[in-house]
């Protein structure tokens, strides 16, 4: 496989950047929803949803293939009228005679990157800093390139890139205005994992100068490792919070012992441990013990009534539930919930 | 936020900048000025041996007409690619997401397409009334430079074009295939070239007064086609083709 030159590494952004909401807003949140719902016909893409995200915040939108992501985007986005419910995007309320006002203040990264193909990288962002009416276009054309590492690639034409650069080109362009809150919608669907962990590392750059970033994906790692909270939607929000939350909310903390040997009475050691509130054998010589609430502090319990007992510990670890696990969980029960 | 030409001229800059690189729309833009120089000419030179003046009206009728095809055809075809086009290329969703007004972006579109059509169509009629000049007979050339033919192919030559980008933008809103859409505003550009035919043709007399009143009477027209569009050009629309 042969990848283009031009990549370095990105992440180099520039730094300074205000975390200050926009002037004209209201100050508070970049984002709030409430009770927003669209539907299609008798199609419904997305229903009642609500959330705050604040200014500087990564949120993540994290749902399966249909449950409304890009619907929702493009209702924030102005693009589409929702069926009921209210919100506002960067401080101004979302209705039609404020559609103009709001994508000025925003910028969205749609799923697919939509370059003019037969225009370089430059003239692509150049009809785009026109149009966002950027004072100073040419420099900020050349700051956006070298925000994604792409400021040697400005003359080529854009059907000539891939689909890693095309993306990159397209988050440039979302960069160009400055924008109080960037979208993105699934930045980096289809790609291989290189160009993937590219982007991401754009988008943590992005967050590290406190750039508000609605960001949808279906990829659990992505929102695990780019997002402050997550809400996870399923044509309805299921859940939002921090990830590291929605893992304690959702499931029970364990603590994974393994001994060199079987313990003779587990059930003698166990029981009387003042932050355990359950155990089970895993293997012979292993056991997962149920934790009250901090797991931190029931480990040194175990430890010592597992020494006094006579066991030789090879390992007490924390059991670690990624957000797959929580996602998955919310999405068969919605798919069991659905059948009822 | 009010309405800014800046934004429209970054939709025009990126269309011509389009075009440049595209063969499709290069070879309709060589390929129909080219044809429609020929047929008038081939008419003229025919006038020349033809022998009474109502054969040789008409066949000059038919030469002024000829070259009134290229601001239906030109600009239909380039018109009607404008939404649909770009719908099915991706590209218009990351426009509609910037501040643009839908008139902006309508009045980008259409002087995209207006103003190639305009350059062609007139310096075809200008090549055409030089040859006539210069080649044909003396009869025949000032049978051809009557006030009332030329004001017929400056007045008719915008006012045709800018129905056939109304139509052609109004099929392409609410299309989803390129072709279709393409064949069908070509069929619905030509209603209002049937009327400039008649006076051509002499079928109802030439003249400036005539003229200036079926001028009159499309420009209304046209001007509340582009109402209509405006109307239609709903950001709903535009992003799927049909109304949610
Ligand atoms: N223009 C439209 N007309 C009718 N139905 C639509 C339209 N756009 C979306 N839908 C429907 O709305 C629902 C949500 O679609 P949406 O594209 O928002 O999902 P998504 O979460 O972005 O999915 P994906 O992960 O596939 O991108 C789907 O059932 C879809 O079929
Ligand atoms: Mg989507």
């Amino acid at each position: 496989m042969t990848r283009e030159p031009a990549a370095h590494g990105p992440g180099r952004v520039e730094p300074s950047r205000q975390t200050t909401p926009p002037v004209g807003s209201t100050g508070g949140s970049a984002l709030v929803v409430e009770h927003l719902t669209k539907r299609f016909g008798d199609r419904l893409a997305f229903d009642d949803v609500s959330f705050e995200v604040g200014y500087g915040e990564v949120f993540g939108f994290l749902g399966p293939n249909g449950a409304g992501k890009t619907t929702a985007v493009r209702t924030l986005g102005t693009l589409i009228a929702p069926t009921s419910g209210s919100a506002q995007v960067a401080g101004v309320d979302l209705c039609p005679e404020n559609g103009p006002t709001i994508r000025s203040r925003i910028s969205i990264m749609p799923e697919s990157p939509g370059l003019y193909p037969r225009l370089t990288v430059a003239e692509n962002l150049e009809c785009f800093a026109r149009l966002y009416r950027v004072a100073d276009r040419h420099e900020r054309i050349e700051r956006a390139l070298r925000a994604v590492d792409l400021a040697e690639r400005a003359g080529d034409l854009c059907r000539s890139l891939s689909k890693g650069l095309r993306q990159r080109v397209a988050l440039a362009r979302a960069l160009l205005s400055d924008p109080a809150v960037l979208f993105l919608d699934e930045p980096t669907a289809g790609l291989d994992p290189v160009a993937s962990r590219e982007v991401h590392e754009l988008i943590a750059a992005l967050k590290d100068r406190g750039v508000t970033i609605f960001l949808t994906t279906h990829r659990l790692e992505e929102a695990e490792r780019l997002c402050d909270r997550v809400a996870i939607l399923n044509t309805a929000i299921q859940l939002v919070g921090r990830p590291d939350e929605l893992r304690a909310r959702l499931f029970t903390r364990t603590l994974e012992i393994r001994l060199r040997s079987e313990l003779a009475d587990p059930a003698a050691v166990f029981s009387g441990l003042g932050g355990i509130v359950g155990w089970a054998t895993s293997a012979a010589d292993s056991y997962l013990l149920t934790v009250a609430d901090d797991p931190d502090r029931a480990a040194p319990e175990v430890a010592r009534a597992l020494v006094h007992a006579g066991a030789d510990i090879c390992s007490i670890v924390e059991a670690r539930h990624s957000l797959e696990d929580v996602y998955l969980e919310l999405i068969d029960e919605d798919v069991e919930a659905r059948k009822r | 936020m009010k309405f800014s030409w800046s934004r429209v001229i970054a939709i025009v800059q990126k269309e011509f900048r389009d075009y440049r690189r595209n063969r499709f729309v290069i070879a309709t833009m060589a390929a129909t000025p080219v044809l429609f120089l020929l047929l008038p000419m081939i008419q003229l030179i025919a006038a020349n041996t033809a022998g009474n003046t109502a054969h040789l009206s008409l066949r000059i009728g038919l030469s002024l007409l000829y070259m009134l095809i290229i601001p239906v055809t030109v600009p239909s075809a380039v018109s009607a690619y404008s939404v649909v086009g770009e719908r099915e290329q991706g590209t218009l969703e990351p426009v509609l997401t910037t501040p643009i007004h839908r008139e902006e972006l309508l009045i980008g579109k259409a002087l995209a397409a207006f103003i190639p059509t305009l350059l062609i169509a007139y310096a075809v009629f200008g090549i055409f009334l030089a040859a006539a000049t210069a080649f044909a007979h003396p009869a025949i050339a000032s049978a051809i430079t009557t006030a009332a033919h030329v004001l017929v192919q400056l007045l008719f030559t915008p006012l045709l074009a800018g129905w056939a980008i109304w139509v052609g933008i109004a099929v392409s809103a609410r299309s989803t295939d390129v072709r279709a859409a393409q064949q069908l505003s070509v069929l619905a550009s030509f209603p209002p070239l049937v009327i400039v035919a008649l006076m051509s043709l002499n079928v109802i007399g030439e003249s400036v007064t005539l003229a200036i009143g079926l001028g009159a009477a499309l420009l209304a027209v046209d001007l509340l086609a582009w109402r209509f569009v405006a109307a239609m050009f709903d950001g709903e629309w535009l992003l799927t083709g049909s109304r949610g």
